[in-house]
């Protein structure tokens, strides 16, 4: 998730990164993590990268900065359950994968190099 | 091949999305998306959100989900349909510069098993949860790419880079390409990447350079390059081997 500021509200981090920060803490599918304490409507970006061993690099002189997915349980899944992803077309139009639910889908990786 | 294949499959319930893994974006990928007229939709992903979400690291990758959205089969290698003849149409073309000949030449020894996908992929089709290759949510985890605090750092890396590239830092992205490089030495995707921002030549073949210019060997910013890499790994093992 690439970020501007290291506060950011709590749905922009709930929708970049895919973890649902609940009462029970932050939840992605099945797993949920417990938190050192429940979260505003603006979260601490650094402080939730080191509970959930996410990595933050950046480049601050630039105001960028990008977490990085969590490592939990040591593979790219976390979960069976497929992470929500919306990405434009050629026109610029957003695609969320979910909205295709109901059909079986086969999501095709290339690249033009 | 693949719409075609999507055509087909449709009415029995499949939809493609197609996604180009693409730093600049509609500009890197118009082109073969047009060619391609899809039927589907035809995503872009600039920032390879597709590695960090499912551990793409290479491509042609496909990730299998079924109705109630869950996965069924995590990132593996999806070759092509297998179309009969076609590999009498692997010729080199005259006039092409050496290094395309070797890199051909290479590219012709990668390995992958279309018979065996594809069969894989009716079978899902038609009997869905029940098919032998819908694998279970634990086996699904458990064969996803290998997902370390350092992997997961680079991943952090190659975001950043391809956001510094789109801002035009291009000298700052390539210092985190490289660690992303570093981090993650197994992805292709985020070497080819990077790769591709140093074009050789001019027209479309000059991202499929993949290394140094050799007018100007000095100035590559990377330790690998598409030739010198795959042949360290051995063009056999460029894919993982197919997995029923």
């Amino acid at each position: 998730m690439l970020l501007r500021s290291l506060r950011v509200a709590r749905q922009a981090f709930e929708e970049g990164t895919g973890w649902k920060l609940t009462s029970e803490g932050a939840c992605k599918g099945e797993v949920c993590i417990p938190l050192s304490k429940p979260e505003g409507t603006v979260v601490d970006v650094a402080e939730l990268a080191e509970t959930l061993n996410m990595p933050l690099v950046g480049e601050p002189e630039r105001n960028l900065w990008a977490l990085g997915p969590e490592a939990i349980g040591g593979r790219a899944l976390t979960t069976a359950l497929a992470p929500e992803l919306t990405l434009p077309d050629l026109d610029g139009n957003e695609f969320t994968l979910s909205s295709l639910r109901g059909q079986k889908i086969l999501v095709y990786a290339w690249a033009p190099y | 091949m693949w719409r075609v294949l999507r055509d087909e499959l449709h009415p029995q319930g499949l939809e493609l999305v197609t996604v180009g893994l693409d730093t600049l974006g509609g500009e890197g990928c118009r082109a073969f998306i047009e060619a391609a007229e899809p039927t589907h939709p035809a995503l872009i992903d600039r920032h390879h959100r597709l590695a960090d979400l499912f551990g793409v690291i290479n491509i042609p990758s496909s990730i299998w989900i079924d109705e109630e959205g869950w996965i069924v089969r995590p990132a593996e290698t999806a070759p092509a349909p297998p179309t009969p003849g076609e590999a009498a149409s692997r010729e080199v073309p005259g006039e092409m510069p050496p290094r395309f000949v070797e890199m051909m030449g290479e590219a012709v020894k990668i390995q992958s098993d279309p018979v065996a996908y594809h069969a894989a992929l009716r079978d899902w089709v038609e009997k869905g949860r029940e098919s032998d290759y819908a694998l279970p949510a634990e086996e699904v985890v458990a064969r996803s790419r290998t997902r370390n605090p350092e992997i997961a750092r680079g991943h952090a890396h190659f975001e950043l880079a391809t956001q510094l590239e789109i801002d035009g830092q291009h000298d700052a992205a390539i210092r985190h390409f490289r660690e992303a490089h570093r981090l993650v030495p197994d992805s292709w995707t985020f070497r080819r990447q990077a790769w591709s921002l140093e074009p050789v030549g001019e027209g479309p073949l000059a991202r499929f350079w993949q290394g140094p210019d050799p007018e100007d060997p000095q100035a590559w910013p990377y330790e690998g390059d598409w030739l010198t890499d795959i042949r360290a790994t051995g063009a056999q093992n460029y894919n993982d081997p197919w997995r029923p």
